[in-house]
């Protein structure tokens, strides 16, 4: 493999091919926007639900969240992959690695949601309440904005693992950049090294960005708050009013 | 505390739907005592009874936190309320705006029964309520956390909730904080952010609970003062505090509450001059000295 990755004779094989990688790299793309899109809805929905006061709500969102946070996600994608068919749903694999990689997600997303809006003090509902604000709008207006900061770092720790597990779609045969890695890799004349270099490399691309950018966040919000609680804000501002 | 008879649920259901202020005195003693669905009182046929607790009980778990309240707030009146700390204060007044909903026993805001169901629809038109905590929006500036309700509840357009913020933010004297945030603020222009959120709703009762005891001593007054302001004015207010001064100066009516009930009740000249009670004897010497 490392002479491979030295071998110019095989580079230019490889490079010979780039447009397939060029396309599959595009289909890993894609399905992990449709796929973000759909845990986004998903954890959104099923975080707000599971901070609700009905216990039926409460207990549909923990059943979705445990079920599955607590088995793996390739399992789900071939039951997704095999079980479909059977109740009538002929979808690609592709599709069906959105909707399994969307729905893992959404668990952890709903997680993170409802920790973010348990973070929120309970003076903001009552606030909202006593001012007659429903449930729906009182989480529209007033909780979630107020979640969006707490939560964009992990939420984005969770986009980047996100990325990252569409990469099942490999196992269940459908064309993204890990299949057709492995699969251009394995077939003629067995070229591992600069396939699996590149396919590293592209990953890491889309990857690394923006765990970057999520932890400068979340640094900059920890200095923002050290800064608030140092300062007497307050105190000075009373002193310019008067 | 008993449901009210089987008569009686029907009287007050009937009512309830129709949206009408009910008076009357069940006879019945179907339910082993006679109970009263007569409840609001009028004047020259208008109901002048804005809030009304009738037999009201709470429970927090084991703990009988309100035991059997019975108290009538009428349109316009400032009425106080002093009491130890866990006396119920504040379950109380929360019950008065559906934050808490009784055990057992009724809530009636504006001639109408409070319930879980229309707590939400109730409490936007008739009442708003001012915290110990302030509790502004922290996302949104000042004329955000003003126009927030009149924009999205009350379907104002932008502009004329605008010009209702800065109307009242003219009452609480902080037309040039209207682009502040809540956190750059402090205490008492917290306090006067929240009771102008508090006008801007329109409603006829307001509640406090405790609205200056988180603050310095110095901003006290500020907020008091504006509180004087209002009190000149019809709306109903609703006043847990502890500053007797005040209360003499605003206060139709003082009561004080002792382990969930209301143990004494007069004007505020009664609880300077000759209260009855040694307990009440006992508080008042603790917090005017
Ligand atoms: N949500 C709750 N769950 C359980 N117990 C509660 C709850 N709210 C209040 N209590 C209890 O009910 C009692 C009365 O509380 P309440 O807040 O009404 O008193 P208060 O008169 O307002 O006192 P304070 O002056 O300290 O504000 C207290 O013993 C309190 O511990
Ligand atoms: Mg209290």
């Amino acid at each position: 493999m490392i002479e491979q990755i030295l071998s110019l004779q095989s580079w230019m094989t490889f490079l010979a091919d780039w447009k397939l990688f060029a396309q599959a790299f595009g289909v890993t793309l894609m399905v992990s926007v449709l796929a973000l899109l759909l845990a986004l809805i998903l954890g959104v929905f099923f975080g707000v639900m599971s901070t609700s006061s009905n216990p039926v709500l409460r207990g549909i969102a923990r059943g979705y969240v445990e079920t599955l946070q607590n088995t793996p996600l390739v399992l789900q994608a071939y039951v997704f992959y095999l079980a479909l068919p059977y109740i009538g749903f002929m979808i690609g694999q592709i599709s069906v690695g959105i909707y399994a990689v969307g729905i893992y997600h959404g668990a952890y997303i709903a997680e993170v949601v409802r920790a973010g809006i348990q973070s929120i003090p309970h003076g903001q509902a009552e606030a909202a309440a006593s001012q007659g604000f429903t449930y729906v709008q009182t989480m529209r207006w007033i909780i979630l904005p107020q979640t969006v900061k707490i939560i964009l770092p992990p939420l984005i720790n969770q986009m980047v693992n996100l990325i990252k597990n569409t990469s099942v779609i490999a196992l269940i045969g459908g064309t993204d950049l890990m299949n057709r890695t492995n699969d251009w890799a394995t077939t003629g004349e067995c070229i591992y090294g600069p396939p699996f270099l590149v396919c590293g490399i592209l990953y890491f691309i889309l990857c690394f960005p923006l765990a970057t950018w999520g932890r400068n966040y979340e640094e900059k919000l920890k200095r923002r708050d050290v800064h608030t609680t140092d300062k007497p804000a307050a105190k000075e501002a009373e002193g310019s009013a008067s | 505390m008993r449901d009210p008879c089987v008569l009686c649920r029907v009287v007050l259901l009937t009512n309830n739907f129709l949206q009408i202020p009910y008076i009357g005195t069940c006879r019945l003693v179907l339910h082993g005592r006679p109970q009263y669905f007569q409840t609001l009182t009028f004047q020259d046929g208008v109901c002048v009874s804005m809030i009304k607790l009738s037999h009201v009980h709470k429970f927090f778990g084991p703990n009988e936190v309100l035991k059997d309240v019975n108290l009538e707030v009428k349109e316009g009146e400032k009425l106080v309320i002093i009491g130890p700390s866990g006396s119920g204060k504040s379950t109380t007044v929360r019950c008065m705006n559906g934050l808490e909903l009784p055990t057992s026993g009724q809530v009636f805001v504006n001639g109408v029964e409070l319930t879980r169901k229309n707590r939400t629809e109730l409490v936007r038109s008739t009442s708003s309520m001012v915290f110990q905590q302030f509790n502004l929006y922290p996302h949104l500036n000042v004329l955000g956390n003003l126009t927030l309700a009149p924009i999205k509840l009350f379907g104002k357009a932008r502009k004329e909730a605008e010009e209702l913020a800065y109307h009242y933010l003219e009452v609480v004297g902080l037309t040039d904080k209207a682009m502040a945030y809540p956190t750059t603020l402090s205490g008492g222009q917290q306090q006067r952010v929240a009771i102008a959120r508090a006008l801007c709703s329109q409603t006829k009762i307001i509640l406090f609970d405790e609205p200056t005891s988180a603050l310095d001593p110095e901003t006290v007054q500020e907020v008091l003062n504006v509180m004087v302001k209002l009190a000149s004015e019809s709306i109903t207010m609703v006043i847990v505090t502890h500053e007797m001064g005040f209360a003499r100066e605003v206060a139709d009516r003082v009561i004080f509450m002792d382990y969930g009930t209301i143990l004494e009740e007069g004007t505020p000249e009664h609880f300077f001059v000759n209260p009855i009670h040694d307990r009440v004897k006992q508080f008042l010497g603790k917090i005017l000295y």
